[in-house]
């Protein structure tokens, strides 16, 4: 009995550093909670631009985090969160960018290149295959005066 | 000499072109969706008189500068001489929003620097700062007679951007 208690007891002072932390987290619902981290994720904090706002420490991504908690709690949808995020910051405060004029490089280019390289490529081994044996043959590559030169070195030694 | 050598030198240079315009971006000033919007709504206290609060409808039919500054924000420090300077001459009001920072740090600053501001609005929680775009103090908004924003400076200003673009920009809309 007195093992269980002091077992108890404990697990009650392992927990008190986390509940310390969650203290400063504001909501006290972990469906809100897990909600405005979900959207989080998605948000770049702008202070320290390689992270999102879910992991970043900087005070605004606190500030942002409460925003969107308070947000959710007033019944906005995702959709008007992440509208009131880039009319305030822009797009670049999206992770995932729409597609419109000014992004369609950003979406388009990466697989034009790939199907670009993946073409030539193609091009280039059809051509190889097409070509004569003979083309592959090192002794015709070697100009007549390269080869001079290889038996002007040995004649010298 | 066979052409087809140069091809990889003229992807590397396309690429270092790339690489080289890149280089000389800067990543933290990203173009503010503000430009050309109103200047969103507030009403904030100001810091000289925490009974009295100005909102952006009172600004309205005038230029001014919005200048968002920090006790606590190092480059503020740093360009603060320069508004101070500027305020002397300057056609249109400065107004500072004194953002996430208490009355009595923000007093003694202005105290201790010198006050370029008609007024500095308070804004403790950075509310206003989060209506504004603003994620790097300082940052500075020139908002029109429409109460529209017009221009928006990240970072502390230096001399030369006061002079070749906020300067021209203020002495026109005020003109204008």
């Amino acid at each position: 009995m007195v093992e269980r208690l002091l077992i108890l007891l404990a697990a009650l002072l392992l927990a008190l550093p986390a509940a310390a932390k969650e203290a400063e987290t504001v909501a006290t619902d972990p469906a809100l909670e897990a909600r405005m981290m979900v959207l989080a994720v998605e948000l770049r904090c702008l202070v320290c631009q390689n992270q999102t706002i879910a992991d970043s420490h900087a005070d605004l991504a606190v500030d942002l985090r409460n925003q969107i908690r308070d947000m959710i709690a007033k019944g906005q949808t995702d959709d008007q969160i992440r509208q009131y995020m880039t009319d305030r910051y822009g797009d670049f405060v999206l992770y995932k960018p729409p597609f419109k004029p000014a992004t369609a490089l950003l979406w388009v280019g990466p697989p034009t290149l790939l199907v670009g390289a993946l073409a030539a490529l193609f091009l280039m081994l059809r051509r190889r295959m097409r070509a004569s044996p003979d083309d592959f043959d090192p002794e015709t590559q070697i100009p007549a005066d390269g080869a001079s030169d290889v038996s002007q070195a040995g004649s010298a030694r | 000499m066979n052409w087809r050598y140069l091809v990889p030198l003229g992807l590397f240079l396309v690429l270092a072109g790339f690489l080289g315009f890149g280089l000389n971006l800067n990543p933290r000033e990203v173009p503010s969706p503000l430009i050309d919007k109103p200047a969103p709504a507030f009403r904030a206290a100001l810091l000289a008189d925490p009974a009295k609060s100005l909102t952006q409808a009172d600004l309205k039919g005038k230029v001014w500068i919005l200048n968002v500054w920090a006790s606590w924000c190092a480059p503020c420090r740093e360009e603060h001489p320069l508004w101070v300077a500027y305020a002397r001459n300057s056609p249109v009001p400065i107004y500072g929003l004194n953002y996430k920072d208490t009355a009595k740090a923000g007093q003694a600053w202005l105290q201790q620097l010198g006050n370029p501001y008609a007024e500095s609005l308070t804004d403790p929680e950075g509310r206003i700062g989060i209506d504004y775009g603003v994620y790097g103090v300082p940052e500075t908004f020139i908002i029109d007679r429409a109460g529209v924003v017009r221009y928006k400076h990240i970072g502390p200003v230096t001399p030369e951007a006061l002079r070749d673009k906020i300067d021209p920009l203020v002495k026109r809309l005020a003109n204008g």
